[in-house]
C-alpha cells in the first residue's frame, strides 16, 4: 500500500521538519558511571568462603556441605537434602552469633525476572526449614540472583542442573 | 488459533554483513568492540528503491555515506530491497532530473537522491525521493547537522522513505539498550549500554562488576530504570538520566526488587517486591518513593508491564507454570490472556497496545510469542531455544530478543510476521536484554 501525497503539503512537512531538524543533543549526553568496586570478594558459589575462613571461627566450623541443588523449575526441597539441611539448623541453632546468607540461583532457561523469583522461593525453603529446627530469622538472609550467576555457563542438563542451587554462605563477622 | 513457525532461514537467504567498521566505546575498558548486524532473512515482496549516493560539496571524502546508511536501514526493515551499488545506470544528485524512463527499465520503483554540502562548522544534508511509476517527486527537504549528528540525519531520512512509502512511521532514528557482559566467572564486567537501532555508536552507561538486569525506558527517552545487585546483599532499582549522567536508587527493600516497567505518563513503575514475603506486582511513585501494592498471591508474580495506562500485563505461576495475566492498574481481578503451552512470560506491548510479545516455552525451548490482542492470535516468530527478553520497536514494526547462538548471548530482531530476521552480536562479548527507545522527537 503505497501512499504519496501531493507537493504542496510535502513542503509543508519540509518545514515542519527541517523546523525540528536534527536534535543534536540526541546522540550525545551518555556518560558511564562508574559503580564503585566491592571491597570485599565476590562470592558466586560460596567455596571462596570456605578457604578463607578461619577454622575456629563459627563460620568455620560450620557443616562443610554447603550447596543445595534443586530440580528444573521446582523450589522443593529434594529428600536427599534433608540431612544436611538439619545438620546446618542445629549447628545454627547452637550457635545463635552465627549468621548465613541463603544465595538462590536457577539454570539459565525462562526469563530473567522470573527466574529471581524462583532463586528466592529456593532460598526462602531452605531458611524455612532452618527456622523450624529453631533458627533465628535473624540469624539468616535470603538473597536471589537468579540465572545471572552460573556456576557452569554451558549450555546443557549437566551445566543445568549444577546451577539450580541455593549456597548457604557463612558470613564472616560473628556480631554479638 | 494456530501456530505458524517460522521456517528456516528461506532459501534465498540475504547475507548482509553490515557494520564491520571498528567502533570506538566511550567506556576506557572497552578497545574496540565491533557490533555486527547479519540479515538471516529477508522480506519475501521487498519494495525495490535505488539509492544512489550522495553528492558532497566539501573537498576530500565525505564524513559519513548517507546512502549506504539509508540503504542499510531501508534493508534492514524487510520491507525493501535497495539496489546494489553496481547496479545503479546513474548517479544524479540533488538539483538533477531523473530520468524515469531508465530507472523504470532497470527495475526501481523508487529513486532516492541527494548531496551533503560542507560549510563552517556544520553539514547542510538535503534530498528527494521519487515515485518512478508516477513520475513525480514524493518528498525532500534538507537541514544542517552536525559532525555528530550526520549519522541521525541519514536514520531520519531512512524515516521518511518508510513513513512516505509505507504509511508507517519509521523507527530508524531511535536507539537501543541492552547489557553487555565480558570476562571469566568472577571477573565479569558488566555494562548497561545504549546504542543507534543500528547497533553503532555504543556507549556504556553504567559498568559494575555485578550483574545489571532489566532495563525500561522511560516513556520520555532520557530515563532508564535498571535493577543492579551492585550491593551483594540486597538489589535495588535505579533511575537514571542518560543526559546528565546522574541516577536515583528509588528502591531496595529486603528480598526482591525487581522487573521495573515506567507507567505511560513517566511518573510511575510497576516493580516486583518480595518484602511482605511473597513476590507481587507493586506501584512505585519515583518521585515520591511511595508504594502501592497491585497483586497480592501466594504465587510468584512478576515482570508488570503497561498495556495502557488503566492496564497492567504481568507473569504469575498461579495456575502451575508461568502465564501471562491482566490487572487493572489500580488493582482488582487478574484475567488470565495466555493458554498455549505451559510457560508464557515476560510480556512487552506494542506502543498502540494491539500486540503482546513474550517468552514461549515449549518442549523444543524458548522462542518470542506473539498475541494479538483483539483476535486473539497466537503465533511463534522465533526459532530459537533460549530467546528471551522481546521488545517492541516503538513503531510495532520490530521485536528485538536476546538470544544465543555459538555459545554467546546476541541480540536478534524480527519482524511482526516472522517474515524478516536479523542478528546483531558485539565481538568482545554477550549481550542481552535488549529495550528500544520510545520515539525522541
Amino acid at each position: 500500500m503505497y501512499k504519496s501525497i501531493s507537493l504542496s503539503s510535502t513542503v509543508l512537512l519540509c518545514f515542519a521538519l527541517s523546523a525540528c531538524g536534527t536534535n543534536p543533543s540526541r546522540s550525545g549526553g551518555s556518560i558511564p558511571v562508574d559503580v564503585p568496586p566491592v571491597t570485599q570478594p565476590v562470592s558466586i558459589d560460596g567455596v571462596v568462603d570456605d578457604t578463607d575462613v578461619d577454622p575456629n571461627s563459627v563460620a568455620g566450623r560450620a557443616p562443610k556441605e554447603r550447596v543445595i541443588f534443586f530440580d528444573f523449575n521446582k523450589s522443593e526441597l529434594r529428600p536427599e537434602y534433608l540431612d544436611i539441611i538439619t545438620q546446618h539448623g542445629r549447628y545454627l541453632a547452637q550457635n545463635p552469633t552465627g549468621r548465613a546468607r541463603l544465595e538462590g540461583h536457577t539454570d539459565e532457561r525462562g526469563t530473567r525476572e522470573y527466574n529471581i523469583a524462583l532463586g528466592e522461593a529456593r532460598a526462602k525453603t531452605i531458611a524455612r526449614m532452618l527456622q523450624l529446627q529453631g533458627v533465628s530469622s535473624a540469624q539468616l538472609r535470603s538473597v536471589s540472583y537468579g540465572e545471572e550467576l552460573p556456576v557452569d555457563e554451558a549450555h546443557n542438563e549437566d551445566a543445568w542442573s549444577k546451577n539450580r542451587r541455593v549456597n548457604i554462605i557463612y558470613e564472616v563477622e560473628i556480631q554479638n | 488459533m494456530f501456530i505458524s513457525r517460522m521456517s528456516k532461514p528461506a532459501s534465498k537467504t540475504l547475507k548482509a554483513l553490515l557494520g564491520l567498521c571498528c567502533l570506538w566505546l566511550a567506556s576506557t575498558s572497552y578497545v574496540h568492540a565491533v557490533i555486527e548486524i547479519e540479515i538471516t532473512q529477508g522480506g519475501e515482496s521487498a519494495i525495490p528503491i535505488a539509492i544512489v549516493p550522495f553528492g558532497w560539496n566539501g573537498g576530500g571524502n565525505p564524513p559519513e555515506d548517507i546512502a549506504g546508511i539509508v540503504s542499510a536501514d531501508l534493508q534492514r526493515s524487510g520491507n525493501f530491497s535497495p539496489f546494489n551499488r553496481a547496479d545503479l545506470i546513474a548517479s544524479p544528485v540533488s538539483g538533477d532530473k531523473p530520468r524515469y524512463g531508465n530507472w523504470r527499465l532497470a527495475g526501481a520503483e523508487f529513486l532516492l537522491i541527494g548531496s551533503v554540502n560542507k560549510s563552517a562548522e556544520s553539514y547542510g544534508v538535503e534530498f528527494q525521493l521519487f515515485d518512478i511509476s508516477q513520475q513525480k517527486l514524493l518528498t525532500g527537504f534538507n537541514f544542517k547537522v552536525s559532525d555528530q549528528t550526520l549519522r541521525n540525519a541519514a536514520h531520519q531520512i531512512a524515516d521518511e522513505v518508510f513513513e512516505e512509502i509505507l504509511g508507517i512511521r519509521g523507527a530508524f532514528n531511535t536507539q537501543i539498550a541492552f547489557v553487555s557482559v565480558e570476562g571469566k566467572s568472577r571477573q565479569k564486567s558488566y555494562k548497561l549500554q545504549l546504542a543507534d537501532a543500528d547497533g553503532k555508536n555504543p556507549k556504556a552507561m553504567l559498568t559494575s562488576p555485578r550483574p545489571i538486569l532489566s532495563p525500561s525506558w522511560a516513556p520520555d527517552g532520557i530515563r532508564i530504570a535498571y535493577v543492579s545487585f551492585e550491593n551483594r546483599n540486597r538489589s535495588a532499582i535505579y533511575v537514571q538520566d542518560r543526559q546528565k549522567g546522574s541516577r536515583k536508587k528509588v528502591i531496595s527493600k529486603a528480598g526482591i526488587n525487581g522487573a521495573p516497567s515506567w507507567s505511560p505518563d513517566g511518573t510511575r513503575l510497576a516493580v516486583t517486591l518480595s518484602f511482605e514475603g511473597n513476590p507481587d506486582i507493586y506501584i512505585l511513585n519515583v518521585n515520591d518513593g511511595q508504594t502501592r501494592q497491585i497483586t497480592r498471591s501466594p504465587a510468584i508474580d512478576t515482570e508488570a508491564v503497561w498495556a495502557d495506562d488503566q492496564t497492567l500485563i504481568f507473569t504469575s505461576d498461579r495456575s502451575g507454570g508461568p502465564q501471562l495475566y491482566e490487572v487493572p492498574a489500580s488493582g482488582g481481578r487478574a484475567t488470565r490472556i495466555t493458554f498455549e503451552g505451559n510457560y508464557n512470560a515476560s510480556a512487552t506491548v506494542s506502543a498502540d497496545g494491539k500486540n503482546i510479545a513474550f517468552v514461549h516455552g515449549s518442549e523444543v525451548g524458548y522462542s518470542i510469542g506473539t498475541l494479538d490482542r483483539e483476535s486473539g492470535l497466537f503465533q511463534v516468530l522465533t526459532d530459537g531455544s533460549l530467546d528471551e527478553s522481546p521488545s517492541f520497536a516503538p513503531n510495532g514494526q520490530m521485536i528485538i530478543y536476546a538470544t544465543e547462538k555459538g555459545g554467546r548471548g546476541t541480540l536478534g530482531a524480527v519482524s511482526l510476521d516472522g517474515s524478516v530476521s536479523q542478528s546483531l552480536s558485539l565481538d568482545t562479548g554477550g549481550v542481552r536484554e535488549p529495550a528500544w527507545s520510545p520515539f525522541t522527537n
